[in-house]
This record gives structure tokens, C-alpha cells and sequence, in this order.
């Protein structure tokens, strides 16, 4: 097993109730990322009540809360100790290589054989960050999510957000609220309400099954693992987070940065349809919330249906800005995360350097990922959708190794 | 049921039995698209397009087109053609018109009749040289659609949306290129 985060100590319990031998390789300690990879300000966005691992859950006295980045790694640390998980901590993976029919592992702390690897480090290592960057003037300071940890940390002036995940919403609306005049960068985007119908718009995702549609059932499922993260904040007042609530802030909102030319961001003049295509996919998504809600397998009380208003145009949005002018001074890159498989010498990576699975199950027989957007369902990269996909990809890894000693004569 | 009754004439099928093939053929989605121009007179000049080249070899069309722009007579021009930048017009309505015929077909719609009105404003203080602020083209491109189909609106709306989100024309207007002009 590689990476001790919630998907690697999952799968651990599981391998741990069929008594299969194996250790977690972890780089730094459990939870790492968490620990130190995020910015201060970050909470989950899913509610407590959601955090839920293979027999473990939340039992703390706010369960409509949202967990800091410190409370989820101290759940996931819990979570560590109580399962008795065998990890090795301080140890990062420096090479694996196919080794007859298992696998050989160079570690900093030494050298490993297993006839089968669990790759749960996670696909949030690296800071995706477009080519555009190398263009941007040298008197801009570039911040990434992993070097970024507070407002403080940037130079005085003006900001420009590049990306409308969460990520990119939550950071241009707290520097907005430190006083920085902010502009953000928008692509394509998901839009959802915190709340809908007097439930937390997750809790319906949940419910109403969306969450647990499997990667064979949908159709495009290449968008579906590279969509951007949906536009939500966890916060105590459970406040909606989308673009009109950037705007009415005072946010300036401009198209995908396109270009730097001649120190001049040019950006694109699609931002509408960007909206109405947003606006479309939720109002789909809260036609499907109605539709379920209107069954027996609805037996919660939820209020009446709403619709929200589509995210406003704003009057003016440049198409250019000076990045010499002054203006603004630093670029927080929130575009994305990439897996690091910089460690992994089995040619399993597709030309953009994903890991070619199926559902997990990895080519290159006995090899196996956990954790990864959409491996077998949509809630795969949240912590509570680790158990499903644990549990199928466990029962094909205990098949193989079954398989393996029957043929063996064992 | 609709998607078996539905169709606007696009084979849908065999751009996405395209798609699946080009997976395996790196450099065949390499395009290369042409045009000569001739100036004949004034403003006036005759553009050819026939050839292009695709799928890793040269390719044509059934027949060369030739296209004639001018400029309107209130330039002092003698309005033999189109202005030019009608042309990007044109490009943009078929480019979408195209986009909405092929969305609609994918996904079992079918289309009665599809009518588009475009209008870019531009302020000609650009070209004129008047005022080094305004721009030359257009400010604002401005396209409305008139759709009659087999679908409630929400429906024609994101066909409409998706067209645009995978329309060449659009993007090479909405979005900053490169552009070399040379002498040779």
C-alpha cells in the first residue's frame, strides 16, 4: 500500500479483515497532505456526518460542521491507531519496478518485494499549473495551493485567482476579505447551492444516489475525471460560494486566461456561455434532486423545490489586463492537481501521465489504485466514497492473490 | 424512441467511429485549412479555397469557391462583395449552425428549422485610425437563435451551449491567436 491518507488506511482495514499481509508506505506521516500541503483556511467540503471510513465514522457534536484541514487529519490519525494499521512512516517510494510476478520497491528507508501494490497516494501531489505561466512578468509573485497558506503571505496589491474550482472561489473570496482588490480567471465550472430544500446540497448527492452512479455508466468519463471541483465552501453559516456571490462582493470576474502577450493577459470572450453551461448542469442536477424527491425512497423531510437565478454577466469584464501596470501584483494558480508518479518505472501512464485502470484494477497484474476522481463511482475522491471502491478493488486484489496460489499448487 | 426517429442529416455516427479511430492515429488530426486571394481592384478582391490538408495527406474539396469582398459604397467603394469582416460572421453562423445540427442528432433531437440573426458592432474609429483606444474589429458579437425542434427549451439551450463549446469559429474569436503575415 503506498499513502497512509484516508484510501490507503481503508483498504489497509479491509486487507487486515482477510488477514493479507501488508505494510502502508508513507513518505511523511499519516495524513501528510493535510498536514502540510493546504492552505489555513481550508475545511472539508463535505458535512461531518459524511466522514465516514470502513468502521469509523464521526461521533464529534456538530455533525452539519465542516472539518478544518488539522480535524481531518487528526480523524484520519484516529483512524490510523484504532485500525492498528501497519504503517511505516517516513518512508517515501523512490522507485518501483516489476520484479517477476510481484513488484520491487526502493524506499528511503530500504528495500521491498509484494506480490501486489496498492497505489493510494493520491491525486492532489503536484499543482497543475498552465504553460502560460512561463509568460507572466517576472514583478508578479506566482503562488500555487501548495505555497499558498494565507492572504498575509502575498505582497501588497492586487490579486488575480486563476480558476473557478472551490479552490479558486474560497481563495479569491478571502483575499477579497483581507482587503485585496481580487480579479478571478474563470473556465469551465461547476456550479451547486450549499443548500437546497433545507438539506445540504450534498446530503442529496448522497441520498438521492447521484453520488454512487459507477465510472461504466457514464458517458464521458474523461471530462468526468478532469471536472473542475464544485463551487463550495465549508463554512459555519453554510453560505452558497458560486460567481454571483464573488460578484456582489466585488470579485472581478474575467474569461479563461488565454494568453500573456507582450505582459498583457488576454482572456477569453466566452464567459457566457461558460455560465449558461454551468447554469444548465445544475439546474439537471436539482431536476434530478426533484425527481428523486418525489418518490417513496424519498423519507426525509425537505422543503420546496427552489431554483436560483442563473450567475450574472458582469457589465463589464475585460478582455485585457496589464501585467506591468501594477495593478496586480501576485497569480494564485488554483488550477488543479496533478497525481506524482515520478516514483513509478511500470509503464502504466497514459501519454498525459495518468494511470491507465479500470476501475482501479491497473494493467499490470496485481497492481491497484484507490483514491483517484471517479475510479468506480462519482463520490470516489470523498473520504465516505473510499469504502465502496475499497471493498471492490480488496475482493479483485484477494482473487488475484487467491488465484495466484492456486495456480502456484499452494 | 427519439433517438431512432431522429434526423438533421449528420452522421453522427461515423464522426464519433472518426473519433474512436484518431485515438491510434497521432498526427492524422493535424489540419491544415487554405485560402488565395487575388486583389482584383480598390478594395475589391476575389479569395479561392479548394485544397486543405487532413488525415495526413492533401485533400479537396468537389469544387474550388471563390468568395468576393468589398467594401459598402458609403467607404467610396463600389460594393462588388462583402465587407470582410461579414465574413467572420458568416464563418461564425455556420460554424454554430453546423455545431447545433450534429449535438441535436447525438442526442436524438430532431430539428424542424434552425434560423440565426448575427450582429457585431464595431466602432470605425479603430480603422479609421481616429482614436488609438477603440479597437479595430468587433466589440461584440451577438447571435440569436431561433430553433424549432422536438425538445422543451432547456434542451435547445444546451445544444445551443454545446455548439459553442466545441465551435472552431468561435473559439478563434472568443479566444487570442497566433498570427503571422509575411512577405514571401
Amino acid at each position: 500500500m503506498i499513502g497512509a491518507g484516508h484510501a490507503g488506511l481503508a483498504a489497509s482495514r479491509l486487507l487486515t479483515e482477510r488477514s493479507i499481509d501488508h505494510v502502508v508506505l508513507e513518505r511523511g506521516e499519516v495524513a501528510n497532505s493535510w498536514r502540510r500541503e493546504r492552505w489555513d483556511s481550508l475545511r472539508l467540503l463535505t458535512p461531518n456526518w459524511q466522514s465516514r471510513l470502513p468502521g469509523h465514522s464521526y461521533d464529534g457534536p456538530d455533525p452539519d460542521g465542516y472539518m478544518t484541514a488539522g480535524e481531518v487529519a487528526d480523524f484520519i490519525g484516529r483512524y490510523a491507531a484504532v485500525t492498528h494499521a501497519p504503517v511505516r512512516t517516513g518512508t517515501a517510494v523512490t522507485s518501483l519496478t516489476g520484479d517477476g510476478d510481484g513488484y520491487r520497491f526502493e524506499t528511503t528507508t530500504g528495500e521491498l518485494r509484494s506480490r501486489c501494490v496498492v497505489i493510494a497516494s493520491g491525486a492532489c501531489n503536484r499543482p497543475s499549473v498552465p504553460a502560460v505561466r512561463t509568460a507572466i512578468p517576472p514583478s508578479i509573485a506566482q503562488f500555487t495551493t501548495f505555497d499558498y497558506r494565507k492572504p498575509a503571505d502575498l505582497p501588497d496589491g492586487g490579486v488575480m485567482v486563476v480558476g473557478p474550482s472551490a479552490t479558486g472561489l474560497q481563495l479569491a473570496s478571502e483575499l477579497h476579505q483581507a482587503g485585496r482588490p481580487v480579479t478571478i480567471s474563470v473556465g469551465e465550472h461547476v456550479r451547486l447551492p450549499r443548500t437546497y430544500r433545507g438539506r445540504d446540497v450534498l446530503w442529496w448527492m448522497d441520498r438521492s444516489g447521484v453520488w454512487n452512479q459507477r465510472y461504466d455508466e457514464i458517458d464521458d468519463l474523461t471530462r468526468a475525471r478532469r471536472l473542475p471541483s464544485p463551487q463550495l465552501v465549508g463554512t459555519p453559516e453554510r453560505k452558497t460560494l458560486d460567481l454571483n456571490a464573488l460578484g456582489a462582493m466585488g470579485v472581478q470576474i474575467v474569461g479563461r486566461l488565454a494568453a500573456v502577450r507582450d505582459g498583457r493577459a488576454l482572456f477569453s470572450g466566452g464567459l457566457r456561455n461558460l455560465f449558461a453551461l454551468a447554469d444548465l448542469k445544475m439546474e439537471r442536477l436539482l431536476d434530478t434532486f426533484d425527481a428523486w424527491a418525489a418518490t417513496p425512497a424519498c423519507d426525509a423531510d425537505v422543503g420546496a423545490p427552489e431554483r436560483f437565478g442563473p450567475t450574472r454577466v458582469p457589465d463589464s469584464s475585460p478582455l485585457q489586463l496589464d501585467l506591468r501596470d501594477g495593478r496586480i501584483r501576485s497569480i494564485v494558480w488554483a488550477t488543479g492537481y496533478k497525481p506524482d508518479y515520478r516514483w513509478l518505472s511500470v509503464p502504466v501512464l497514459d501519454e498525459k501521465g495518468h494511470l491507465r485502470h479500470d476501475g482501479g484494477v491497473v494493467e499490470s497484474p496485481g497492481m491497484y489504485a484507490l483514491g483517484l476522481p471517479v475510479l468506480r463511482r462519482r463520490k470516489s475522491t470523498f473520504i465516505h466514497g473510499i469504502e465502496d471502491d475499497a471493498r471492490d478493488v480488496i475482493d479483485h486484489l484477494a482473487q488475484y492473490l487467491a488465484g495466484a496460489r492456486a495456480a502456484a499448487g499452494l | 424512441m427519439a433517438m431512432a426517429l431522429a434526423n438533421n442529416g449528420v452522421n453522427v455516427q461515423a464522426l464519433l467511429d472518426a473519433r474512436e479511430a484518431l485515438k491510434g492515429a497521432p498526427g492524422a488530426t493535424a489540419f491544415t485549412w487554405r485560402a488565395t486571394c487575388k486583389w482584383q481592384t480598390g478594395t475589391y478582391s476575389k479569395t479561392n479555397v479548394k485544397g486543405f490538408f487532413g488525415l495526413g495527406q492533401e485533400q479537396s474539396h468537389r469544387t474550388e469557391t471563390s468568395f468576393e469582398a468589398d467594401h459598402p459604397e458609403i467607404f467610396a467603394a463600389e460594393d462588388r462583395g462583402i465587407t470582410p469582416i461579414e465574413y467572420v460572421l458568416v464563418g461564425l453562423a455556420s460554424c454554430l449552425t453546423a455545431g447545433i445540427a450534429a449535438v441535436a442528432q447525438n442526442r436524438g433531437v430532431q430539428l424542424n428549422s434552425v434560423e440565426s440573426q448575427l450582429e457585431g458592432k464595431m466602432d470605425i474609429r479603430g480603422i479609421l485610425g481616429m482614436d488609438s483606444d477603440v479597437r479595430n474589429g468587433y466589440d461584440d458579437i451577438k447571435v440569436t437563435f431561433k430553433i424549432d425542434a422536438d425538445a422543451d427549451r432547456k434542451e435547445i439551450e444546451a445544444i445551443v451551449a454545446q455548439s459553442q463549446k466545441r465551435s472552431a469559429v468561435y473559439d478563434v474569436i472568443s479566444n487570442p491567436v497566433n498570427v503571422t503575415v509575411e512577405v514571401a
